[in-house]
């Protein structure tokens, strides 16, 4: 009885999804897997160490204050009103990485929908959206976002906003590109032969044809998003305190930064892994999505 | 038999560069149920375009114009497709008329399965629900000859052959039983023996299912296989329109021998050296057409003063087989002594 039993199809649909060659290419690339490692590590450290470290990142402890790292409970050492430096960063880390991921999702939901509009229907309103999103990547990005800022309440739904209101350029153009030599594919003339819509070529035919890039451009901007919200908060328009950020907690830091140089580094080094993992990652997915190698 | 598709007086030009192109001049026939006629030209006679016509997929004015009338005889009356809005002829493409063409391998979308595919051509003309449009496919992939079509649902257009995907294509362009198949060169891109498949499949199709063909190819290997009728194609007009019998073996215009006589055979090849002939020259420029006739500066049989002058007329040469040239009865005098 254990010969010829064939195996049940969702255990065949399995084996193909992992022996498929992008998760095997993705797999080989060492970087991407330590990048990915080291985000999971981060995320779960941010979503589980508030709770199991001994102190709030709202508890003052002033007779504690600039304690070193590796004092006593105080893992990461405390800031100049004794706050334990491993809570707020956990703290900060949830944040960033929401506003991050956030940003992330509403701009390449933008993007990607610019673009295929402006690819697929090319001639007056391809020019007209196209040239309206070189417009906006003309606007020095910092100062449109500080601008920003400055008018609206900054909250950290108002952040995401505002970074993925300017961070949506870059999916467009690569969508639009994409779009544009797919869509003199001989299997869009087929789907316009059959009868099919403008949406469902747009939506069903040419949009998953583009995932690979999309998703490679979608990491790279998590990156750049944590990266923004760390400035802006850091010029002290973003995130505000007491709500920890990476960036707010690097604007507080500078005036210590003699007497208390970790309570610079430690947000800074956070910052600097979160944002090369996903680097990291953009990259391998980037060579293992070459969608090249795989469309056949 | 009865007519399902008449085509009259189709004009078809292109505006690019302020520069207007006339690539279909006063083309007409008609197709009858369970009939397949053949369109045969070069490259730029304009037979791919009267087919774009025919689905209504020409660029819209002013960068195309079109003229005269493409009627759909349908079961709800004749259907005037040239006046037709694009919603409406959105609903006949893919169900009333299909076409398959040229490239199986690139005509289906590398990211959705086969099964998807039918299902999705299927379900965007009917309103069925997924898993009778599936069966509906199923029933198809076994139609067009692939085997394990319950299997076969779920693999991708990668993991099959150029002739498997091209069964594909027809099993896709059949799903909704359409009056008309336009087949646009469907074989070019395949294998010799794949071809003779594809050919024997699509002639067993039409008779079980009565759709009428419109088959455009420039392989007369292909049109004396499949096809009842032929029209020749120069320029953006017919030439030489008959059974294709006679056409075959009692071709009168020049162009038509021309072309059969650069046909590659078996006997001869090898044999004699340099006895496949060619055409010189190529097909006009469709902004610059010669005077009179726009075979003669190529034409073997070109009279001075005759073929240059004025245009000729199609005439008939006897029996509905219709020539346009002037020196027809010579040529077909010459044959006989």
């Amino acid at each position: 009885m254990l010969t010829n039993t064939s195996p049940p199809a969702i255990a065949e649909k399995d084996r193909r999804w992992i022996t498929s060659r992008p998760v095997r290419r993705f797999v080989r690339h060492r970087l991407a897997i330590t990048g990915l490692v080291m985000i999971s590590l981060i995320a779960l450290l941010c979503v589980v160490g508030p709770w199991v470290l001994p102190h709030g990142m709202l508890d003052i402890h002033i007779r504690d204050r600039f304690s070193p790292p590796g004092t006593e409970t105080y893992l990461l050492g405390t800031d100049e009103m004794g706050r334990d430096l491993a809570a707020r960063l956990f703290m900060a880390g949830r944040v960033s990485l929401m506003v991050g991921i956030a940003a992330m999702v509403l701009s390449t939901f933008l993007g990607a929908v610019i673009g295929l509009v402006a690819g697929y229907f090319g001639k007056v309103i391809g020019t007209v959206l196209m040239r309206f999103t070189d417009a906006v990547l003309c606007f020095p990005q910092i100062f449109l976002l500080l601008v920003l800022a400055a008018f609206l309440e900054p909250n950290a739904l108002m952040i995401t906003i505002i970074i993925a209101l300017t961070s949506w350029m870059e999916i467009a153009r690569i969508v639009s590109a994409e779009i544009r030599s797919l869509r003199e594919r001989d299997f869009i003339t087929a789907a316009r032969i059959s009868g099919a819509s403008h949406t469902w070529i747009m939506f069903r035919e040419l949009l998953p044809n583009t995932i690979g890039p999309i998703i490679v451009a979608a990491t790279l901007t998590v990156a750049r998003a944590i990266l923004i919200e760390a400035y802006v908060s850091f010029l002290g328009y973003g995130i505000q305190p007491p709500l920890p950020s990476w960036g707010n907690m690097l604007n507080n830091a500078q005036q210590f930064l003699d007497t208390a140089p970790w309570l610079a580094i430690v947000p800074g080094v956070a910052i600097t892994l979160a944002v090369t993992s996903f680097n990291f990652i953009g990259d391998g997915l980037r060579d293992a999505l070459d969608a090249r190698s795989d469309l056949q | 038999m009865s007519r399902v598709l008449s085509v009259e007086n189709l004009g078809i030009g292109f505006r690019s560069e302020g520069q207007d192109f006339t690539v279909v001049r006063d083309v007409s026939f008609s197709l009858e149920a369970g009939e397949t006629l053949a369109l045969v030209g070069e490259s730029g006679s304009g037979k791919s375009v009267t087919s774009l016509g025919v689905m209504g997929l020409l660029p819209p004015p002013p960068q195309s114009r079109t003229t005269g009338r493409i009627v759909l005889h349908s079961g709800d009356g004749d259907i005037e497709l040239l006046d037709l809005p694009e919603s409406r002829m959105r609903r006949l493409r893919g169900d009333r008329i299909a076409m398959i063409f040229q490239e199986p391998l690139t005509s289906l979308n590398p990211v959705h399965t086969i099964g998807d595919q039918i299902v999705e051509a299927i379900r965007s003309h009917r309103r069925v629900s997924r898993a009778k449009a599936r069966a509906r496919a199923v029933e198809l992939l076994e139609q067009v000859g692939i085997p394990d079509p319950q299997d076969r649902l779920g693999t991708y257009p990668h993991e099959l052959s150029g002739g498997m995907r091209q069964r594909i294509m027809i099993a896709i362009a059949l799903a909704l039983e359409p009056d008309i198949l336009i087949a646009d060169e469907p074989t070019t891109a395949l294998d010799v023996t794949v071809q003779a498949q594809i050919l024997d499949l699509l002639r067993r199709l039409q008779k079980d299912t009565g759709m009428a063909m419109l088959f455009i190819t420039h392989d007369f290997g292909v049109v004396a296989d499949i096809a009842d009728r032929t029209i020749v194609m120069y320029a953006g007009q017919t030439v030489e329109e008959g059974r294709t019998g006679t056409v075959l073996s009692d071709p009168l215009m020049p162009y038509t021998i021309g072309l059969m006589n650069a046909v590659p055979r078996l006997e001869t090849a090898g044999l004699k050296r340099g006895d496949l002939k060619t055409i010189e020259g190529f097909v006009p420029d469709p902004a610059a057409l010669p005077q009179g006739c726009s075979f003669h500066p190529r034409c073997a049989f070109m009279q001075e003063g005759l073929c240059d002058t004025s245009p000729p007329s199609i005439e008939d040469a006897g029996g509905g087989h219709m020539v346009r040239c002037k020196r027809w009865r010579q040529i077909g005098e010459g044959r006989e002594t």
